[in-house]
């Protein structure tokens, strides 16, 4: 036996008789993960979250999170003798007197941001397949839980360098603050531990940014993970895939090797992003002081939908009784994120409510087999993607000849206009989808060649689909697993009627195609 | 033909089809290189990160395409550690790929439900072991244990109370009083009505009181726009255009949406626009609010000069400046 | 990379609306007759320049500035704008203005210097105003400091023209330009005379010395070489956010697509 062969087995055997882990292992060393790019959107995040830990310990050795007034004097001349905080000074320090610093720093943000496009690309991949259904609803709420708590750690991240714009950012906080009905000026002043800006506000935020919501987010990330492995990964419908099974690759060596390569591949990009591309130069913006501000002032764009809803804000506040209701801050700054955020989370039990469906869901929906869900998510993307537009729009107007006028009216008519128009329009497609599904199956695919019959009529050849193919595009919807029909007592009442209404509406699907179908086309196919 | 519906059947797992590397001794050999050379590359990868770490000094630029003038110890650091990880990853990847087994495996699921037996067991454990606690038969104790932990939270939250102090009147105060000088920003000199023409701008804050500091915090709410028109241009009741001197206009230029510094003036349109929400006041009719979010003028300061010539407040705001609260009056603006 | 290249690529829409600019010019104006004679001789006397520019002015400017330059229904009087205004607005094309839009936008001089130089003349004999400037008399090198510079500008000029002074959106289409790539003595003139929806800064306000300092910042901010790699047109996290998904995940997602893909 060669030598290291025998130091693993003497080790593994000296851990196993203290632990016992042998048996665990064996089981779960072993264990299948489906192979789908998609499914990789979540592994890209959790990538992101360690490269964040890695870079953000890296930094935190230089970063002085404190708002003591200093002069500058370092090496980058254009701000050589102007005061500054000791947070702006020490960034500046961290990127150009530390040899690799200003790398570490871009990487973190890059990464940040990387974070955020993946957590929303996973949960776009969720919503849209239907991988929130029982048994998966708490991880569901784990996800909606570790995106909000994204948005607030990469507001605090950016904040801290107390740069021109990061401290217009934190201005902004601090009016939303300012605005809560009772109770405003007294939270902005505990917040600020005085009056804003002070001094006690970046230090505060720098133990919440560093410690707390990251130790937030390894809890709950770990619990997100311990529930997949436990529940088994879901997957994709095709031929010998069942509710009942899970077919994919074992963790030891194939998903080890690529898992563990892809968080290499996931650090390679934002590297390389780091390398090339230039990130928050908060030493362009300049010091934070309230009297000054840059044409283009917008936070990242994880905050810009929000901030394009506050821009579109009707002017509207309540003057009564010697007090005033700011609802121009309010409403597009804390009732309508409330609101999508609660319906985001409450989503799952809202569709099993409607359906009445109580089953476990292992196999993925085709989006186009859930017509009503994707138009509801492409409905919601569309909101979300015309509030960003307007949170960029002083950029847009320079960069394409319009106007910030302009693009805000579309806004504040698009707001309410294009969800509605995009919920339609994306049900008809995914009807349309199911009826070209149904269609290929019965009829074959299009060859493009064209035969001429005995009685010299042209005609298309199809070729007829394979089965795996006709599987995967008619697996769905086998009788027991439409939608179940309410009971005539669940429609009772106006809650009731409401669920009965959605419930039918739910139920407009176009069949799919049967055997039976096919036979009884005969041999009028080809 | 019975009245059955026949679907489709799951015709199973495709059969396992080979890869090159499975069956083609040399194949597997070329993907064994290929691995080999992709950890190669991340290795070279690390030698440039380091070579660039001490041998590049940090102000030396090189003009590229794309990217313009860059920093070439930054840039070379970045790419050796992209190198360096990048690689790893691929390597890992395509061994996976090319040369770890490629067979589909298929692992059974079991529905979560537990059994029904093990589900009564756990109600009669429940019952049996929860039960000897006597929550059930002992009220007191249970609305005690209520009380106690429907408190328990409060002195937390009691504690957080000094992280600040109480506002008071903050929100409502700031440094301008009858008389006070207006100081240019950031040069701190006073300014006289001559030094604007028609058309021009000046940044002012507040003269303070000698040895009074100049804050951040007193900034934030004492920073003044000052704007010189043709004194024809006004739209302005009485009392308004006797707050301005010789055509000379004063605004709080801090928003009364969210605070922002709102100082883009257009001097043909008299516009001042705000860019972070794009709130928009017309200067000639006292700062009224014509487009965007915010729902209040910015407030008017009243100015004149002093004896010496030099403009001063004629008194203090008439309103709290910036953003609104809860305790902000507004009936009257 | 891609991304930030077609990004910038909208610049290249600068070259064909100077063209269609002249076209319309051409056309709308009857700039004919304005345009640069060839045989535009040297001149000495001041008097000698005044007439030539009152000549040029009254062919190709005062059919909208009206013949003695009191103003018009559609453009300004000039009367007292001193030549640093002429000197500004013909110096860098944007008089004589190619159509009535929100904004005269820069473009190739239809003046060369010479009868820039006339017309500044011309204007500044009608009453007393800003005197143009050179290059050379701006010493921003010896008596500015880009320090200060810096601080003006961010409390002057960067709610506009942006932090790094690449412009900005203003109300209605109008916009503040790009300020790189300006000549300075094109800066000092639009200080002290605040073209179009620009407010003047006058030398009380912002002393000569301090405009020196904001020039000095300025091309500084002009050769600001790039530390952290490709510049994204330094207009903040609009262009982040789309390169970080386009390129970021991009990238991420094809890796995903070839670690799921069978291998042959």
């Amino acid at each position: 036996m060669k030598k290291s062969v025998k130091v693993a087995g003497a080790t593994a055997n000296y851990v196993d008789e203290r632990t016992g882990a042998a048996k665990w292992l064996k089981k779960n060393l072993t264990k299948v993960f489906p192979d789908h790019w998609s499914f990789m959107l979540g592994e890209i995040a959790l990538y992101s979250f360690v490269i964040l830990l890695l870079t953000g310990t890296f930094l935190t050795f230089w970063f002085d999170p404190s708002q003591r007034e200093v002069v500058y004097n370092g090496s980058y001349l254009p701000l050589s003798g102007v005061h500054m905080s000791a947070a702006y000074d020490s960034t500046l320090h961290l990127s150009f007197d530390v040899r690799g610093g200003l790398l570490m720093r871009q990487i973190h943000h890059w990464a940040a941001l990387i974070f955020m496009s993946a957590i929303v690309a996973h949960l776009f991949r969720v919503f849209f397949t239907g991988a929130f259904r029982k048994p998966r609803e708490f991880n569901w709420l784990i996800g909606v839980g570790l995106l909000t708590f994204g948005i607030v750690e990469g507001f605090l991240g950016y904040s801290l360098p107390d740069d021109l714009l990061s401290g217009t950012g934190i201005r902004i906080a601090e009016a939303i603050l300012q605005a809560i009905p009772v109770v405003g000026s007294y939270l902005s002043f505990f917040a600020f531990g005085g009056a804003f800006p002070g001094t006690a506000f970046i230090p505060r935020i720098f133990i919440v940014h560093v410690l707390l919501l990251p130790g937030l987010f390894l809890a709950l990330i770990t619990i997100h993970l311990m529930l997949v492995w436990y529940q088994k990964h879901t997957q994709y419908p095709g031929p010998g895939r069942t509710e009942k099974n899970v077919v994919g690759y074992p963790l030891m060596p194939v998903y080890m090797a690529k898992a563990g390569g892809f968080f290499f591949v996931v650090f390679g990009v934002t590297a390389f992003l780091g390398a090339v591309a230039s990130i928050n130069p908060i030493w362009l913006y300049g010091p934070y002081t309230p009297g000054q501000i840059s044409a283009g002032s917008q936070p990242d764009w994880y905050m810009g939908w929000l901030d394009g809803l506050v821009r579109a804000a009707p002017p509207l506040e309540t003057h009564a009784f010697g007090h005033t209701i700011s609802w121009n801050i309010l409403i597009p700054g804390l009732i309508i994120p409330g609101i999508l955020f609660t319906g985001m989370a409450l989503y799952p039990f809202i569709e099993s409510w409607i359906t009445g469906d109580k089953r476990e869901h292992h196999l993925l929906d085709r989006p186009r087999n859930a017509p009503n869900r994707t138009a509801l998510g492409v409905t919601s993307i569309t909101f979300i993607l015309v509030s960003l537009v307007n949170g960029g729009n002083d950029i847009i107007a320079t960069h394409f000849h319009l106007t910030i006028n302009g693009i805000m009216w579309f806004t504040r008519v698009g707001l309410f206009v294009l969800p509605p128009i995009a919920f339609v329009v994306t049900k008809r497609i995914c009807l349309s989808l199911q009826r070209a599904d149904r269609d290929l199956v019965l009829h074959g695919k299009e060859t493009g060649r064209l035969v001429m019959m005995p009685n010299g009529e042209m005609l298309e050849v199809h070729e007829p689909l394979s089965d795996a193919k006709k599987w995967t595009l008619t697996q769905h919807q086998l009788p027991e697993a439409l939608p179940a029909p309410l009971p005539p007592s669940a429609t009772v009442g106006l809650k009731g009627k409401i669920r009965a209404r959605l419930n039918r509406a739910n139920a407009v699907q176009i069949p799919a195609a049967t055997l039976t179908d096919l036979k009884e086309l005969g041999d009028g196919h080809h | 033909m019975s009245n059955q519906i026949e679907r489709f059947q799951d015709p199973g797992l495709p059969e396992h089809v080979h890869r090159n590397a499975d069956v083609d001794p040399k194949a597997e050999k070329r993907a064994e290189r290929q691995v080999a050379v992709l950890f190669l590359l991340s290795a070279a990868g690390t030698v440039l990160t380091i070579a660039a770490y001490i041998f590049i000094k940090s102000d030396k630029y090189t003009y590229l395409p794309v990217m313009g003038s860059t920093n070439i110890q930054q840039l070379f650091l970045g790419i050796g550690l992209t190198a360096s990880t990048l690689f790893i990853g691929l390597g890992a990847i395509q061994w996976a790929k090319k040369l770890m087994p490629d067979q589909e495996v298929i692992a059974e699921r079991h529905e979560f439900r537990s059994e029904e037996a093990d589900r009564e067991d756990f109600v009669a454990t429940l019952k049996e072991y929860g039960g000897s606690a006597g929550l059930g038969r002992r009220s007191l104790i249970k609305r005690s244990m209520g009380v106690a932990l429907g408190l328990v939270g409060l002195s937390p939250l009691v504690l957080l109370r000094d992280t600040g102090p109480l506002p008071k009147k903050f929100f409502e105060t700031n440094s301008w009083a009858a008389g006070t000088k207006l100081l240019l920003d950031p040069a701190g000199t006073p300014i006289k009505a001559s030094d604007l023409e028609v058309g021009a701008v000046a940044q002012v804050l507040p003269e303070l009181p000698a040895g009074t500091e100049r804050t951040l915090e007193n900034t934030g709410k004492d920073a003044v726009l000052l704007i010189r028109l043709r004194p024809e241009d006004f739209n302005l009741d009485a009392e308004r255009l006797s707050w301005t001197h010789e055509g000379i206009i004063a605004f709080s230029k801090i928003c009364t949406h969210m605070g922002c510094a709102v100082a883009l003036y257009e001097q043909q349109t008299h516009h001042l626009l705000c860019p972070c929400h794009q709130s928009t006041f017309d200067v000639t009719r006292a700062a009224k609010v014509i487009f965007g979010p915010a729902a209040r003028p910015l407030p008017q300061l009243a100015i004149t000069v002093d004896a010496d010539g030099y403009l001063v407040a004629k008194q203090p705001f008439t309103v709290p400046v910036g953003p609104s609260f809860w305790e902000r009056n507004s009936s009257n603006g | 990379m891609k991304r930030i290249s077609s990004f910038r690529r909208h610049r290249i829409a600068g070259p064909i609306l100077v063209v269609a600019a002249l076209f319309t010019i051409g056309t709308a104006f009857g700039v004919a007759s304005a345009l640069p004679s060839a045989q535009s001789t040297m001149t000495t006397g001041t008097s000698t320049l005044v007439s030539e520019g009152k000549a040029i002015f009254l062919r190709g400017c005062s059919s909208c500035h009206g013949l003695h330059a009191e103003g018009g229904s559609i453009a300004p009087s000039l009367i007292g704008v001193g030549s640093a205004s002429v000197d500004f607005q013909v110096g860098t094309g944007r008089m004589p203005m190619a159509d009535m839009s929100q904004q005269a936008m820069q473009k190739k001089p239809v003046y060369n210097a010479q009868e820039t130089a006339a017309l500044a003349a011309y204007v500044a004999s009608l009453a007393p105003g800003p005197s143009s400037v050179t290059n050379e008399s701006l010493t921003y090198e010896r008596d500015g400091n880009s320090a200060l510079g810096g601080q003006l500008f961010r409390t002057n000029c960067a709610m506009c023209h942006n932090f790094a002074g690449q412009g900005g959106a203003l109300t209605n289409g109008k916009y503040a330009p790009s300020l790189m790539g300006v000549e300075p003595k094109y800066i000092y003139e639009a200080m002290v005379t605040g073209p179009q929806s620009m407010p003047k800064f006058t030398d009380a306000t912002i002393t000569p010395q301090e405009k020196l300092s904001i020039i000095k910042w300025l091309q500084a901010a002009n050769h600001e070489q790039n530390q952290g790699g490709a510049s994204l047109g330094r207009v903040g996290p609009v262009t982040e956010g789309l390169l970080g998904w386009v390129l970021g995940l991009g990238l991420l997602i094809g890796a995903a697509a070839w670690l799921a893909m069978k291998a042959k």
